[in-house]
């Protein structure tokens, strides 16, 4: 299959490993990936802090660059998130419908990586090997808004040598939020402090998630406190052997 | 979209805004760890519960369906039912009153009381006269009003606020509540002990003697069905049967977006609400009245319907959904944010991500500019809400609007600006890899290996508790134009 890769703003310039493990794990499991190289960013930072006309050319811009694929994927939950529930609407706000129903042809074709490893590819062991203790957050938009439920798990059980630990209260957000975590910093690393006291009591060594951003707040909070606990990205681990 | 109603619907007021914006008030909070201690124990205790009875249920979401949709229709057409409610109450011996907002809802309700010559008043929980400031207003009035559901009485004596819809005390533990009856409660056991029975004895004894006194009683409703004019109150503990019964004049504020049209309606509501906020399969009482039955129960009964904001939410195509709120108040025990900074730090009467959605809607935005803010759009509050409320796409929405406002202002804020660019940025490639280019100026910040331990305002948000990453030796699309040659 010809799949294009939605690689996101922040793993282009802050995590180039995952769209390398991205790119890495797809080849191997025979498909063939191409990075449209005119990709920026979804926009969600502008819609989600109320500046939804000047996410309206980021849209755009999209939309344009994904048009010519049947199969988007993209290593971020929320990402994927603002594409399907976000960049229609986006579009109406600014009037044009036009657009609207060509954002809302991209969504359809855009999946998250473990929903188009599970669903559309029908892999569940995609040949990982990584010996590790590993706990697993799954974040917020993945699990509420994208609803991939278990998928991400299922693919981590097949991975060899691993120790997958059950994360305590995984589902209560990590305190991210994107801006949220500068406007309201303090309540932002409450939250946080409490993620990391929860990563921390399952005694993993790696705490994986399958969102670049969260990765990004929970991976700084471990760091500053030498925790010693790395974070790293669903994609690296399944794109290990 | 606003639908224009003819004549400007009135802003909320009372206590529906806060002194300071949301994160300065959340900062105390955070840092209040007994606080802490007592919102995570008590939220984490109500949401087992919760998860557990709605679990029971085969038909849960088609029963939040139900609701949402009743809800929307009911909204649709409010003004009918609103008619049709006061013509039926009428017909029952009732006196209705409408009050455009909370100055004129105080103000029937302290001359209702002055024309029976009273001078104290029992009162049943009710989110409406903790909206609009009843017992303040009566107390200018020399009016001395009495809580009497528990949580509310421990508010009360404590010279407090409440801080949640339901359990108004829950920033209290058992030995705060003990310490607060001791020093508040007249004629008090000195010898009273945190044990949860003990307080329960005390407050009792405490509340019957202003039960049997009481001449008239102020109360909320959680719902009043149309077609009867009957009015109810849903509560566990029964002493909002006590004030609905003995008094001879029962008056009741209610928001005008209480209003159901049939008694079939309950069906679907009376599951929804104890499961979603007690986490109980039926609350103990549900007391419904009917005008004024001679013989039996208050003799004189009026029925203020408050707006204080609700029509311009309800003129508002995306504010209108905040309405169908039957104040469960599940959303506050699943929130992330709610579970860290309690009730207070939202500075209205309606804290959580509820009264985040419901606040700015009843003051206008510009009012409470940050409430909007104060929520990571986890969606668990949307999970849990019985009717289905989206208010993570609320609270985006409002953003908007606020952002919207801010543009009239003749300086852009720095966030406009900086917001401004990012777009300029991110929808060209060529600028956006430019940009990446120089971000690439960062590596040379602070240590030379590991995380960025500082960066400058307002990045220094987030360096003051995480460290920050440095960028990559080279972005992915450097990587991928030196691997596949930039073919895409």
């Amino acid at each position: 299959m010809r799949i294009a890769l939605f690689l996101t703003c922040l793993g282009d310039a802050v995590q180039p490993e995952v769209g390398r493990a991205t790119v890495t794990l797809l080849e191997r499991l025979g498909h063939e990936v191409v990075f449209p190289a005119d990709q920026t960013c979804c926009g969600q930072m502008h819609v989600n802090t109320g500046y939804q006309r000047e996410a309206v050319p980021l849209v755009r811009h999209h939309v344009e660059t994904f048009e010519p694929y049947d199969v988007i994927v993209a290593p971020s939950g929320s990402c994927v998130g603002c594409v399907r529930h976000q960049h229609a609407m986006v579009a109406r706000g600014a009037h044009d419908d036009r657009l609207a129903e060509r954002a809302d042809a991209v969504a359809a074709r855009t999946y998250e990586l473990s929903e188009l490893l599970v669903d559309v590819l029908g892999v569940e062991d995609v040949g990982a090997y990584y010996p590790h203790r590993v706990t697993y957050h799954p974040t917020c938009h993945s699990l509420r808004m994208l609803r991939v439920g278990d998928k991400p798990l299922r693919l981590l059980r097949h991975v060899r040598g691993m120790t997958l630990v059950e994360l305590p209260e995984a589902d209560q957000c990590c305190g991210f939020g994107g801006t949220f975590a500068l406007k309201n910093a303090d309540t932002s690393t409450a939250m946080l402090a409490d993620k990391m006291r929860n990563v921390l009591s399952t005694g993993a060594e790696v705490a994986a998630a399958g969102d670049a951003s969260c990765l990004m707040h929970i991976g700084g909070g471990l760091s500053r406190l030498r925790s010693g606990t790395r974070t790293i990205h669903l994609a690296e681990i399944l794109a290990s052997t | 979209m606003t639908t224009f109603l003819g004549v400007p619907a009135p802003r909320g007021v009372g206590h529906l805004r806060g002194e300071h914006s949301f994160p300065d008030a959340a900062r105390g909070a955070l840092a209040d760890s007994q606080l802490r201690r007592n919102l995570g124990h008590a939220t984490h205790t109500i949401r087992g519960k919760r998860a557990s009875v709605v679990g029971e249920l085969d038909d849960w979401e088609q029963l939040r369906l139900a609701g949402s949709a009743l809800k929307a229709a009911t909204m649709a057409r409010l003004d009918e039912h609103l008619e049709r409610l006061e013509r039926e109450v009428t017909a029952r011996g009732g006196t209705v009153h409408w009050a455009r907002d909370a100055n004129e809802a105080n103000a029937i309700v302290t001359r209702l009381v002055q024309e029976t010559g009273e001078t104290e008043v029992v009162k049943v929980k009710s989110m409406a006269t903790q909206e609009i400031g009843l017992n303040e207003a009566l107390e200018t009035a020399g009016i001395e009003a009495h809580e009497t559901d528990l949580a509310e009485l421990i508010v009360q004596l404590g010279g407090d606020l409440p801080s949640h819809i339901l359990v108004p005390a829950i920033h209290r533990n058992r030995a705060e509540i003990r310490e607060i009856f001791l020093r508040e409660m007249p004629g008090v056991d000195p010898e009273l002990t945190a044990e949860p029975r003990r307080l329960a004895m005390a407050a009792r004894a405490h509340l019957r003697e202003r039960f049997l006194r009481a001449k008239v009683a102020i109360s909320g409703a959680n719902f009043a069905v149309a077609d009867t004019g009957t009015l109810l109150v849903v509560e566990s503990e029964g002493n909002g049967r006590m004030c609905l019964t003995l008094p001879e004049t029962l008056i009741t504020v209610m928001g005008i977006e209480k209003v159901v049209p049939t008694w079939q309606d309950l069906e679907v509501f009376l599951q929804l609400l104890p499961r979603s906020s007690t986490g109980e399969r039926m609350n103990p009482y549900t007391s419904a009245w009917t005008g004024v039955t001679p013989g039996d129960g208050p003799q004189t009964f009026h029925l203020v319907l408050l707006d204080n904001g609700r029509t311009a939410a309800l003129a508002d195509e995306l504010g209108r959904s905040a309405l169908h709120c039957i104040k469960c108040s599940a959303c506050l025990n699943v929130c992330p944010v709610y579970e860290r900074t309690g009730g207070h730090a939202y500075g209205s009467v309606y804290p959580g991500p509820i009264g985040a959605v419901l606040s700015p809607q009843l003051t206008g935005v510009e009012d409470n500019a940050s409430l909007p803010y104060a929520s990571t759009l986890c969606g668990a509050c949307f999970d849990a809400c019985p009717v289905r409320i989206d208010i993570p796409s609320l609270l985006v929405k409002l953003r908007a609007r606020h952002v919207d406002e801010q543009r009239a202002r003749t300086v852009p804020s720095a966030e406009a600006i900086a917001m401004a660019a990012a777009s300029w940025v991110m929808s060209s490639p060529a600028r956006f890899a430019a940009a990446e280019k120089v971000s690439r100026a960062g590596r040379l910040l602070g240590r030379r290996t590991g995380g960025i331990a500082a960066l400058p305002p307002p990045l220094s948000a987030w360096t003051a508790s995480r460290d920050a990453p440095r960028p990559p030796a080279e972005t992915f699309r450097e990587w991928w134009a030196r691997e596949r040659g930039g073919a895409s």
